[in-house]
């Protein structure tokens, strides 16, 4: 009699559980028609005159203190960085006062189905950090999630965009791997419930058009069709700017997005 | 049900035990939650497909909360069959063995949340058992007690909130405010009101996100309970000051609701830090119990207009 109470409870409770699992809203990284292997998809590379737009993002005023992260939680995390201070990749402002890991993409503009890439994009785990922190990725483009770590790792991501799954991943052991793909698009935060200051973000657009900024904070988004385009930059924590912007074919035009503090 | 019981000292004693680990056990599940770990054990029921992974970050508090659980479990059912086998009360018989159909439950409740990434609804429902367990396995401890045990004088009380009712339906808008609080909690509400006492800055804010509707909620939740509690408080100092069994825990549900009101605020000014929000769940099982204790006694001691009748069959003891 128990048993089959207990029974109808989890599976009332499973029901509820499977309703409940939608998530919240997130930044919508969309730009064009929905990806998915169309037979008239265009492959970037075969886009004649292609412009390209370049640029950089800069910081403006007094550069953040930058946070020391505390990985004394796990021993393993303090000894792969051989006691070194490691600091917290929320804000880079880099030595020329421009910012890096900031995602730069087209959001508006594109009215073309395109081939999704064959490169399978690496996120690793090393040292008890993501590397890297900024990553981007075509919807339905493979990214390839490794533990690089002798320590084990959970990997939390809840998309909540049409058709992307949530996932937690287990990985206890050096050099495990869990392939995952996004079917739409959207700026998805990925996080490890082992070490609280782990966390990655990953750009899904439904084109190629897409840069992270780097070390020198410059950003290059080539291969583009001659056209008119909304592009955005995109910042964990100081959100989104957007620009109009028109490339020329054969042109390269200059962009520059400012943050600040 | 007009069955009587001998004092056991032993089973007494476990009894206690046992609800003093499940208070514990409330702890370390509100330090899942605060710290931010429910989902640093993908799996279940192995964690990372072992019995024991390193208790290193988030591992140690949600496998620490499951190793915690499963003692609770295991001496949950050795409470159960020992009562079973010396309780001469069915009805106190029956408590136990739901006490170990709530503790499978929860289980089954901590497993859904971690598969599911934890949906709102099944951890609202986790807290909520959680709270229900725990407040069961403290009934049984308090009905094993000596002072439950003795004789007692039953009194009628007239109007038409005497004090047994009134003691229930306070513990009731208690629970129902400890359920809110876990939605608050769980749906990531907790600092939709960034400041206290006033919310954005407002007295009543615009209400323009479901999380501002539940923490005003909660907060609102916090000052009715708050009134029903000096309410029972005042008719017990007032109508029954010489007795002790409802004068003490009167008197620390009193001050457990000014601590609650204090770490409330502590947990928003903080930021939701696991230190004060931790202690703010503990304090609200503290009072949860205490008021259900006071409750009992009153229901015990006394009889109402309406529990005259069938008055044999709601004897308690």
């Amino acid at each position: 009699m128990h048993k089959k109470a207990i029974t109808a409870s989890l599976a009332v409770f499973a029901a509820v559980a499977v309703a409940a699992c939608g998530g919240g809203d997130a930044p919508t990284t969309g730009g064009a028609t929905p990806a998915p292997a169309a037979a008239n998809a265009v492959d970037p590379a075969s886009i004649d005159d292609p412009g390209t737009i370049a640029g950089s993002i800069n910081f403006a005023g007094n550069a953040p203190e930058g946070q020391v992260l505390q990985m004394a939680a796990d021993p393993y995390c303090l000894t792969a960085h051989a006691g070194a201070e490691v600091m917290s990749q929320r804000v880079v402002v880099n030595d020329n006062g421009t910012l890096r890991y900031v995602f730069v993409y087209v959001k508006e503009g594109l009215d073309q189905t395109f081939t999704t890439s064959a490169d399978t994009i690496e996120l690793s785990q090393e040292g008890c950090m993501y590397v890297p922190h900024m990553i981007g990725l075509q919807t339905n483009q493979t990214l390839s999630v490794i533990n690089n770590d002798d320590a084990l790792h959970n990997i939390n991501a809840r998309p909540s965009g049409a058709g992307n799954d949530p996932f937690n991943f287990a990985q206890p052991v050096k050099g495990m791997t869990n392939d995952v793909t996004f079917a739409s698009a959207e700026i998805i935060a990925v996080k490890c419930d082992v070490h609280p200051w782990m966390q990655a973000y990953i750009g899904v657009t439904n084109h190629p058009y897409f840069a992270v900024s780097s070390e020198d904070g410059s950003f290059t988004i080539n291969n583009l069709p001659a056209g008119d385009y909304v592009v955005a930059a995109w910042h964990e924590t100081m959100g989104e700017q957007i620009q109009n912007v028109t490339v020329g074919a054969n042109a390269t035009v200059e962009v520059s997005f400012d943050f600040g503090s | 049900m007009s069955e009587t019981a001998a004092y056991n000292a032993w089973l007494h004693r476990y009894a206690m035990l046992t609800a003093f680990c499940t208070f514990l056990l409330v702890i370390a599940g509100g330090l899942v939650t605060s710290t931010g770990s429910g989902l640093a054990v993908p799996d279940w029921p192995l964690s990372y497909g072992t019995f024991f992974p390193p208790m290193v970050g988030g591992i140690l508090y949600e496998h620490g909360h499951r190793m915690i659980a499963g003692t609770v479990g295991i001496m949950t059912m050795l409470l159960a069959v020992w009562m079973w086998r010396s309780e001469p009360r069915r009805w106190v018989r029956r408590l136990a063995a739901s006490a170990v159909l709530a503790v499978l439950v929860q289980a089954g409740l901590g497993g859904l949340t971690v598969i599911f990434l934890l949906p709102t609804a099944v951890s609202v429902a986790h807290a909520g058992l959680a709270m229900g367990f725990f407040s069961i396995t403290c009934a049984l401890a308090l009905v094993t007690s000596p002072s439950w045990l003795g004789s007692v004088e039953r009194e009628h009380l007239e109007g038409s909130m005497p004090l047994p009712r009134l003691a229930a339906a306070a513990t009731l808008a208690l629970y129902a405010q400890i359920l809110i609080g876990a939605t608050v909690r769980h749906t990531g509400s907790g600092l939709a009101c960034p400041d206290f006492p006033l919310c954005d800055g407002q007295v009543i804010p615009p209400i323009d996100s479901i999380g501002v509707a539940l923490h005003l909620t909660h907060r609102l939740g916090a000052v009715a309970v708050t009134c029903m509690v000096i309410w029972v408080y005042r008719r017990v100092l007032g109508s029954h000051p010489t007795v002790p069994g409802l004068v003490v825990p009167a008197t620390i549900a009193l001050t457990l609701v000014g601590v609650q009101l204090l770490l409330g605020a502590l947990t928003v000014w903080n930021a939701l830090a696991v230190e004060p929000t931790t202690a703010h769940v503990g304090g609200g099982a503290l009072l949860l119990i205490t008021m259900l204790t006071l409750t009992l006694r009153a229901y015990r001691q006394y009889s109402s207009p309406a529990a005259t009748v069938g008055a044999e069959r709601e004897a308690l003891a």
